[in-house]
């Protein structure tokens, strides 16, 4: 058989293609409904963490740090609850990393607040001693791409049924919105008053910062880019 | 019909090995850079902490270092050797095809464009951040582009063979387009932004179709398979062919490479649960990828034994012959690096392994030992038959193959030790239960390693510059040699 696939490359080629298949869609095809259906407590982001998570994708944050709390003791000491699949319902991409070359972010919000995550970016080894994370000063220079943000919002809830605007059950029993801008007269999406949803998100975290410029910027309608990403930090718990 | 030769065409040959070079350089040089920046991150900011400290941060920097070796080097060097390889063992040359040497340029040229977008877009931190797939879908239809272009040169050259059987390298090369073709178009379905929400934003942008651990799941059954395929499969090809035609050895045993070959293309794709152990994937997609990458030991030693077996009592030319040095320290490296990997995929030993550096040094030695030790080789014996003329330096290649050697043992000790030192401190607990390390307390544990393996780095790349240079000699000064040198052993000057 062997000699006669080696003179028929067609048949070859269809040989290999068959055997190499197989694997994939034996290990990844049953599992897709029942894994992205999201926990109970589990919220979509809203524009602002969104706008975050991209400034956390664009640096490459996931290059350093894992979002994936593995079930063993060492690891619930340290970063908090093992991560279950649902929580992920809303992640596109997952963002689990492969290294932690820094710690875990899984649940980064439980213990870590705006001021500190401020301070951190500015100088790092300023707070933590010893750290050879780099300092992130361009995020407080840099714009927030909140259109992009609002586009992608637009898409998942278009396209996967992501529920913006809609009651999302939480864990005590009472139901959550997480709001979207849409105009609902016209039933079109509404980007000035996305943009200003997530100006009042920013307002909410720039209270919290000492840093001038990024103070002024917010004052005028700018939203810096270490604004949104504290805004992700702190939406993850 | 006049009875001569075959003349090949080796013009797109030449164009991959130029880029092979050039971007092997320079996606080297950038890790070497970031490995020093984990060690003094000071030099994270060596422009000043200003607008341009975005460019040369670590985490910018990484992607380009692993996106530029993996698809800017090692596929350069996979298609250099298609372009040279393909013609021989199907005896026709391209030129015999006008259509054909059209299709070879434009894969050369299309994958030169789509590179220099590449590397802007990583730069400007435009990733859609999964690992080795980081490009958005405007790069991933150019990249299908060029693959469907390749595919279309393997089938149009099959089309017009002279000779009916296939070769075992050929196999190789068929299986590392087709996974790769599937791969990619699975990983990378995603919806462009803009377009689904009429036009708002930026318009490269896309939303994967994945959600979460589905998103994970699909991402690493590409990004081990990946690796596979574009790091394993062609650069075995590369050795079917070239190891016998060095050594003037034929292969050991054609039922080892059978066993192999398809040994490989089914086991190989189950493997790849092995990246997401105690992760949120089903309990038995883990057990599955942990149990496979075991077996995968099977058909990696079987094409790797029959390397080294193919120079059984010839075994004097590892000593005379760098070529073979360098392939057969790439096929012991091989045989490492396929048994470090299913250790690691072993739950137990993944538990503290997973996260580390140890998973690094293992990249590394099988990147280093054995891929561009191979391609290396590869390049070093198509010159003469590309240039008519000698290898520059016989002693260069030797002293490049230990400064090498030396640069990849310092490279994976210190991985090793700093992956289990730190996977172990991470769960380490005193005697009241509690946590015994601050993280911080387990990463400056890891300076003195990040040294020793940037030096390492350093090594190597020093290493790579004295190949381009023996390569730009030879083409440019090297002895003119005549066809009846070029039967096997490659001539070399002193």
């Amino acid at each position: 058989m062997f000699h006669w696939l080696e003179k028929n490359p067609f048949f070859f080629a269809l040989a290999v293609f068959a055997t190499i298949a197989f694997a994939g869609l034996v290990e990844i095809v049953p599992n897709f409904a029942q894994a992205s259906r999201p926990l109970i407590g589990t919220t979509p982001y809203s524009t602002l963490e969104l706008a975050g998570r991209h400034v956390y994708i664009k640096n490459s944050c996931n290059a350093c740090h894992s979002q994936l709390i593995r079930p063993f003791k060492s690891e619930t000491d340290r970063y908090g609850d093992y991560s279950l699949s649902g929580e992920y319902a809303y992640d596109r991409p997952f963002l689990w990393g492969s290294k932690r070359t820094g710690p875990d972010l899984m649940r980064v919000g439980n213990y870590r607040t705006t001021d500190w995550h401020e301070n951190h970016m500015w100088d790092p080894e300023k707070v933590v001693p010893g750290t050879i994370m780099p300092a992130y000063r361009w995020m407080f220079v840099n714009n927030t791409d909140i259109d992009t943000a609002y586009a992608e919002m637009i898409t998942v809830k278009k396209f996967f049924g992501v529920p913006y605007n809609q009651p999302v059950p939480m864990k005590d029993g009472t139901s959550k919105i997480v709001k979207m801008a849409w105009n609902e007269a016209e039933n079109k999406s509404d980007l000035h008053e996305a943009r200003k949803m997530a100006l009042a998100e920013a307002r909410i975290i720039v209270k919290d910062m000492k840093n001038q410029d990024v103070i002024d910027a917010v004052e005028v309608g700018r939203i810096p880019e270490i604004v949104a990403l504290i805004a992700y930090m702190n939406s993850l718990k | 019909m006049e009875n001569r030769p075959l003349e090949y065409d080796y013009s797109v040959s030449k164009l991959f090995i130029y880029t092979a070079l050039g971007i092997g350089f320079v996606g080297m040089l950038v890790g070497v850079v970031i490995a020093w920046e984990l060690a003094f991150p000071a030099i994270n900011t060596m422009f000043g902490d200003g607008a341009i400290a975005e460019y040369t941060n670590f985490s910018r920097l990484r992607v380009l270092h692993t996106d530029s070796v993996i698809y800017g080097m090692v596929l350069s060097a996979v298609w250099a050797t298609w372009y040279y390889v393909g013609q021989r063992v199907l005896k026709v040359s391209m030129a015999e095809s006008k259509t054909l040497m059209y299709i070879g340029y434009a894969h050369f040229w299309i994958y030169l464009v789509s590179a220099v977008v590449l590397v802007i877009s990583l730069f400007m931190g435009i990733t859609q951040s999964k690992e080795y797939a980081e490009f958005e879908w405007p790069l991933d239809l150019s990249i299908t582009i060029v693959w469907l272009l390749w595919g279309a040169s393997i089938a149009g050259l099959i089309g017009i063979r002279r000779e009916k059987t296939l070769y075992i390298s050929v196999w190789y090369y068929i299986a590392t387009f087709l996974a790769v073709a599937m791969l990619h178009l699975l990983n990378n379905l995603a919806i462009p932004t803009y377009y689904a929400s009429e036009g708002i934003g930026a318009w490269y942008h896309s939303v994967s179709m994945y959600a979460g651990t589905n998103d994970a799941l699909v991402q690493w059954w590409f990004g081990h398979n990946a690796v596979a395929f574009v790091l394993t499969t062609p650069i075995v090809a590369m050795i079917y062919y070239f190891l016998p035609k060095e050594s003037g050895q034929a292969i050991y045993s054609y039922k080892l490479s059978l066993l192999s070959f398809w040994g490989l293309m089914f086991i190989y794709l189950w493997a790849g649960g092995h990246h997401v152990l105690f992760s949120t994937v089903p309990d038995w997609v883990q057990t599955l990828g942990s149990v496979f990458s075991v077996i995968l030991i099977l058909p990696s030693w079987g094409s790797a034994i029959n390397m080294l077996l193919t120079l059984k009592g010839e075994w004097q030319q590892v000593a005379s012959n760098p070529i073979i040095k360098f392939m057969v320290l790439g096929s012991t490296f091989y045989m490492f690096s396929t048994l470090e990997g299913p250790i690691q995929a072993i739950k137990s030993v993944n538990a503290i392994a997973h996260f580390t550096d140890w998973i690094i040094g293992h990249v590394h030695d099988g990147a280093l030992g054995w891929v561009v030790f191979m391609l290396m080789a590869a390049i070093y014996h198509m010159l003469p038959r590309l240039y008519g003329r000698a290898i520059y330096s016989k002693s260069l290649m030797a002293t490049q193959f230990w400064i090498q050697t030396l640069g990849i043992v310092l490279y994976f000790t210190s991985m090793w030790i700093a992956g289990i030192t730190q996977g172990m401190m991470w769960r380490a607990h005193d005697e009241f239960g509690n946590l015994a390390y601050s993280f911080i307390d387990t990463v400056t544990v890891l300076h003195p390693y990040f040294i020793i393996r940037a030096v390492g780095g350093t090594l190597y790349l020093i290493g790579f510059a004295m190949f381009i240079y023996n390569v730009y000699k030879t083409m440019t000064i090297g002895r003119k040699v005549e066809a009846s040198e070029l039967q096997n052993t490659t001539p070399m000057g002193a």
